[in-house]
């Protein structure tokens, strides 16, 4: 029997919200919460890159540092700080973003980014990866485009996009595949799988994403336009 | 024949598309895709002629040649200070160019600026690795004694300077405080009493605050105005 869901349509995302400059020690920070999961980033810097063999003369270096919160999780504590896992994802993140960003201007210098993730429905890298783009779009980066990221799969043998956690535990096969990708030119910066799909699924549930990242891109841009406008900005001349 | 994609004045994102067409150049935070110009930052269009250019609305403070700016001392050593401009790198001010003084052999350089002394110098170098040089020779370039030091966003420096230096010198006129305004976002306020001092820092917080409005002059001279007469 083929996976159906009650809540939205297979290729349908959950609810998005995206705020700008939600910390305000921060150079440049976002919320992006979509369903359930809730995820902030934080960016500080460009300072000093420490260790000192670690500096890039050419050009400044990105660092993300990825956390889920320890009441994150639904019920069980989620025991914060790194490990394995956060190693990981801070890398991939890393990885996502760092194509459209330029840091030319900044050598031998580190700019960090921070993802703490206060709520968790699956999907957590994705969104993440979402307000670090927004995060770093506030603090003034230059950027090719924003980065968008959801995660699609198979869950039952139906493709479907941004699986919440009952559908990433599925029972009967799920298969898991977040996504990231520069919403303009298409190009793929993040792509994480394990499981047994054929190539047909992955290829349909590839496409689903394409579309609903479109989707996050329009929210992503609002949301940044949003904290600049709040009706401050005359269209008048000088 | 290109065209626009976007009104001038209004508020774009990196990624976003600005222009069409070869006859349209891109300038400052923008840049060209094939035949696509495109923002590269968050900011303001600004359109002149065939350039496209995008006010950075947000953005770290990155030293130039020729910028004066206000940094602190942060370190001193045999031959030279390290002053922090507000960038992430320290600059340098070699012995040279700290004074026209004539300094002994041996001398105590902590005399002439010691750590956490606060300097008005100009950036006289910058290499493509972010090796700043600044110096203290120049027309108005001291120590600052006395006075508050309040940090500001750098991109907004402009609009607290004004065209000519309008903005400040009417907070000048307004309040009666020396003020000096640093590229990199420090400003050093010096009145005759705190009050003058405190009407000048709470101008430039609403000049910063209202960074990209129009008409903010008439906004930052109907506060003076307001708030002198309640003195």
């Amino acid at each position: 029997m083929a996976y159906t869901r009650t809540d939205r349509a297979l290729n349908g995302l959950r609810p998005m919200e995206a705020k700008v400059g939600v910390i305000k020690n921060a150079r440049g920070s976002a919320m992006f919460k979509i369903g359930k999961t809730i995820a902030y980033a934080a960016v500080y810097g460009p300072r000093e890159m420490h260790p000192k063999f670690m500096q890039n003369v050419e050009r400044g270096t990105l660092r993300c540092n990825y956390n889920m919160m320890a009441f994150s999780g639904s019920g069980n504590r989620v025991r914060p700080g790194p490990n394995r896992r956060s190693r990981e994802i801070g890398l991939v993140t890393q990885n996502a973003l760092a194509p459209v960003l330029d840091l030319t201007e900044y050598p031998k210098t580190v700019v960090d980014v921070y993802i703490e993730l206060l709520q968790t429905d699956a999907g957590t890298r994705c969104a993440g990866i979402c307000a670090a783009s927004l995060a770093l779009a506030d603090a003034g980066f230059k950027m090719k485009d924003l980065v968008c990221a959801v995660s699609c799969g198979i869950v039952g043998g139906t493709p479907v996009v941004d699986l919440d956690y009952s559908e990433e535990s599925y029972d009967d096969h799920s298969v898991d595949i977040p996504i990231a990708m520069i919403p303009r030119t298409g190009e793929i910066t993040l792509m994480q799988l394990d499981g047994v799909l054929t190539r047909e699924q992955l290829e349909k549930a590839v496409l689903l994403a394409r579309d609903g990242i479109q989707k996050i891109y329009e929210v992503q841009k609002a949301a940044l336009k949003a904290k600049f406008a709040d009706g401050k900005i005359s269209l008048e001349g000088e | 024949m290109g065209k626009l994609l976007v009104e001038e004045k209004s508020i774009v994102v990196p990624g976003d598309f600005l222009a069409e067409g070869m006859d349209y150049l891109p300038a400052g935070g923008a840049f060209r895709e094939s035949d696509k110009v495109i923002s590269s930052q968050v900011g303001v269009v600004e359109i002149n002629g065939r350039l496209v250019k995008v006010i950075p609305l947000a953005g770290a403070y990155v030293p130039k040649k020729d910028d004066v700016v206000i940094g602190r001392v942060t370190d001193v050593s045999y031959s030279n200070w390290f002053v922090d401009v507000g960038y992430a790198l320290d600059a340098v001010m070699s012995l040279k160019d700290g004074t026209t003084e004539f300094i002994e052999r041996g001398a105590e350089l902590s005399e002439f600026y010691g750590i956490g002394d606060f300097v008005v110098a100009r950036v006289s170098n910058v290499t493509k690795s972010k090796m700043i040089d600044i110096s203290m020779k120049g027309p108005g370039l001291r120590k600052l004694i006395g006075g508050k030091i309040i940090q500001i966003c750098a991109i907004k420096v402009p609009r607290v300077i004004g065209k000519q230096g309008s903005m400040v010198g009417m907070i000048k006129d307004a309040t009666g405080c020396q003020i000096i305004v640093g590229q990199n976002g420090r400003i050093w306020v010096s009145g005759k009493n705190p009050e003058d001092e405190l009407l000048a820092t709470q101008a430039i917080a609403l000049i910063e605050e209202k960074a990209h409005i129009s008409g903010l002059t008439e906004v930052v001279k109907e506060f003076l105005e307001k708030n002198k007469g309640a003195q």
